[in-house]
């Protein structure tokens, strides 16, 4: 009995040091000469925050990302938020990034606006700031920003789906991302552009917010469902939202007479487009956009050229059923190029 | 060992008398200065990382490390309050959120009626925690679990799906920097969490209102029989802890300058991690504000340490949920010692 007073003792700082142990024991990094913003010795740091490190776009960007620095000599120091939204991880994930000396930042910011104090402090200590897939807010908060054109891409979706209902009136349903992001409002919008609609149009019968999530994109169609069954086509922020609609719609067996795009262009939407979920989507490219910031910083840290302006990575429209004469590439092109697993 | 002897009766053979005094005497350095063990602990992380990495052991790290403690450290000075009685609260961050966006939305030409309102507002939500606690007798976790939901969802409703940026001077005063000694970073926000952390500690361990604290968490019948009006203390309490929060939220401000309705969701379990890492006992009635100042500083420097070595943020989930579970352990034992 006695003994135990010691052993929880013990347990207490063994739990500790068994945590830090695994530090002193299997840290990732090659000691490199000179702590935070020393120049000289050791490979260039890049560091790289993304919105989550779960998603699969994420994920390949990060990939993407770390290859290039590989290639390139650098190091990459990828951190994350824990869920999209979470701008409070990525403002610590920035200032540790800061404390380890790192030359650029790369990051897709989860909250436009939120994450500008931050960037501000780090580009004061003469790093560089690059966002990928989604700008910030304002625009110039950043060096530079390597995305897709949103706009565009939804565009092409717009214009697509307008070829498949040939020339009969929309009766649309919009399902969306998460309310106030960028890259929400701007694929919106081209959509709206692509297919010749205004926002508000009565062809709009019903709109919902489904944050780009699986799950809630099911619900909240089966939600506008309920109200009418009359719809022939359907607007998705998103694979992973088209997927869910496809759900609800497939309950009602409406899958025959809606017509359905998407946009992103992961590998897993390859196998949706050729099992008929959906007819097309529009391809981003994340890593191109990791490649390019990589270089970029790269570059940066040789000879102090700071990257700047807006690089459109490009959006390709895949489909296996080339309509209206819009350009377009088959899903075998889009296997070759496609993101994810 | 003796059979059918009960947890805690102290027995030991004549021969070991002198290791039963030593081990005495340990179990009760942990109980009369509950501190002890996680300031060791603190001390020990920071040699470690200093050891395993290169970029851990610096001034501006350390000013960067307590920087990140200060909005849960802050959350945590008002929840040590609250588990000193034997309570708990899981509203904590949602009540703190809500004041943000009321701070940023009124924010215009007035900063001051904007970060009062917003105190005000917090110190509200705590003072009906606190009343349905105290008249109802509902138990604090129920109570305080249903005004986690009904708050976070009243906040998402006021801020309509946005974020507000805050640039007015006076809310987001607390995250000026300025250089002591022309080398150390030191924000604002630090010196007021130092001032809160020291007003509490004092009106804890030098006033009777603390004492009345204290023993209304040990024993609240006990508390009640010598004179102790328990239900206007636990209500203080309550109320304190309220404005508390409505401070993290100015500091909340200051450190990001972005009132966002995600924001800070652990908020409510961070802040009790630091006050159980910090030794504060969860039966009540043991422990104090200057142990959960180590526990928030040990959070954060865990977070910082395994960062910089490369380590995956879920490990560091791991590691404190480890040293959750061992102050926990550590102090239901020594509990049991002194029975």
């Amino acid at each position: 009995m006695g003994r135990s007073s010691v052993l929880t003792r013990l347990l207490a700082i063994g739990a500790v040091a068994a945590a830090l142990l695994t530090a002193a024991c299997s840290t990732e990094r090659a000691p490199s000469g000179g702590g935070s913003g020393a120049g000289g010795g050791g490979p260039v740091k890049i560091g790289l925050v993304t919105k989550t490190d779960t998603n699969p776009y994420f994920v390949t960007l990060r990939d993407a990302a770390k290859a290039a620095a590989d290639q390139q000599g650098a190091q990459l120091i990828a951190l994350a938020g824990k869920f999209d939204g979470d701008n409070e991880g990525q403002v610590a994930a920035i200032e540790n990034l800061v404390q380890q000396g790192v030359k650029g930042i790369l990051i897709t910011p989860s909250n436009s606006g939120g994450i500008i104090a931050a960037l501000q402090q780090a580009k004061s200590r003469g790093i560089t700031v690059i966002a990928l897939d989604t700008e910030t807010d304002p625009k110039d908060a950043v060096d530079a920003t390597w995305a897709t054109d949103n706009t565009d891409a939804g565009r092409k979706q717009g214009a697509y789906v307008k070829a498949m209902l040939n020339g009969s009136a929309p009766k649309l349903l919009m399902v969306d991302g998460t309310a106030g992001a960028a890259v929400d409002t701007q694929r919106h919008n081209g959509f709206l552009e692509g297919i010749g609609l205004q926002n508000g149009a009565p062809q709009i019968i019903g709109s919902a917010n489904a944050n780009g999530d699986q799950n809630l994109a099911q619900q909240a169609t089966e939600n506008l469902l309920q109200r009418s069954t009359d719809v022939n086509s359907v607007y998705t922020i998103n694979e992973p939202t088209a997927r869910g609609v496809y759900v609800a719609m497939a309950a009602k067996n409406l899958t025959a007479k809606v017509a359905m795009a998407s946009i992103d262009g992961g590998c897993q939407a390859m196998q949706d487009l050729k099992g008929g979920k959906y007819a097309a989507t529009v391809m981003q490219f994340p890593k191109k956009m990791a490649q390019d910031g990589v270089a970029a910083v790269v570059a940066f840290s040789k000879d102090g050229t700071k990257p700047a302006g807006f690089h459109d990575t490009g959006s390709q429209l895949i489909t296996d059923k080339p309509l209206g004469g819009l350009e377009s590439k088959d899903t075998g092109w889009g296997q070759q190029n496609c993101w994810g697993s | 060992m003796p059979n059918g002897v009960k947890v805690g009766a102290e027995t030991a053979p004549a021969t070991a008398v002198r290791g039963r005094r030593r081990q005495i005497e340990i179990s009760e350095l942990v109980l009369r200065y509950p501190a002890l063990g996680p300031t060791c602990a603190l001390v020990l992380a920071v040699v470690v990382f200093s050891v395993a990495t290169n970029t851990f052991l610096s001034l501006d790290n350390f000013s960067l490390v307590v920087e990140q403690s200060l909005v849960v450290g802050t959350l945590a000075l008002g929840q040590t309050l609250i588990i000193l009685t034997a309570g708990i609260d899981l509203a904590n961050g949602a009540i703190m959120v809500f004041g943000t966006l009321l701070m940023a939305k009124l924010a215009g030409p007035s900063g001051f009626g904007a970060l009062l309102a917003g105190i005000v507002l917090c110190l509200v939500l705590g003072a009906i925690s606190g009343g349905l606690v105290t008249s109802l007798r509902l138990p604090p976790f129920i109570v305080t679990l249903g005004m986690l939901t009904v708050v976070a969802a009243s906040s998402r409703i006021f801020a309509a799906g946005q974020s507000f940026p805050v640039s007015n001077g006076l809310l987001t005063l607390l995250g000026q920097r300025f250089y002591l000694f022309g080398r150390i970073e030191v924000t604002a926000g630090m010196l007021l969490a130092v001032l809160m952390y020291a007003l509490v500690w004092y009106s804890l361990s030098r006033t009777g209102w603390g004492r009345h604290v204290y023993a209304l968490g040990n024993d609240p019948e006990a508390a009640r029989l010598t004179g102790i009006h328990v239900n206007r203390t636990l209500f203080s309490v309550y109320l304190l802890a309220g404005i508390i929060y409505g401070f993290a939220a100015w500091q909340a401000i200051g450190r990001i300058p972005n009132a966002d309705p995600n924001a800070y969701q652990t908020g409510n379990l961070d802040s009790i991690t630091a006050v159980v890492i910090g030794g504060t006992s969860l039966f009540g009635g043991r422990g104090g504000v200057l142990g959960t100042l180590v526990g928030a500083l040990i959070v954060s420097v865990l977070r910082s340490g395994l960062t910089q070595a490369g380590i995956d943020e879920l490990y560091q989930d791991v590691a404190t949920g480890l040293l959750v579970i061992a102050a926990v352990a550590l102090d239901q034992l020594a509990r049991r010692r002194s029975r």
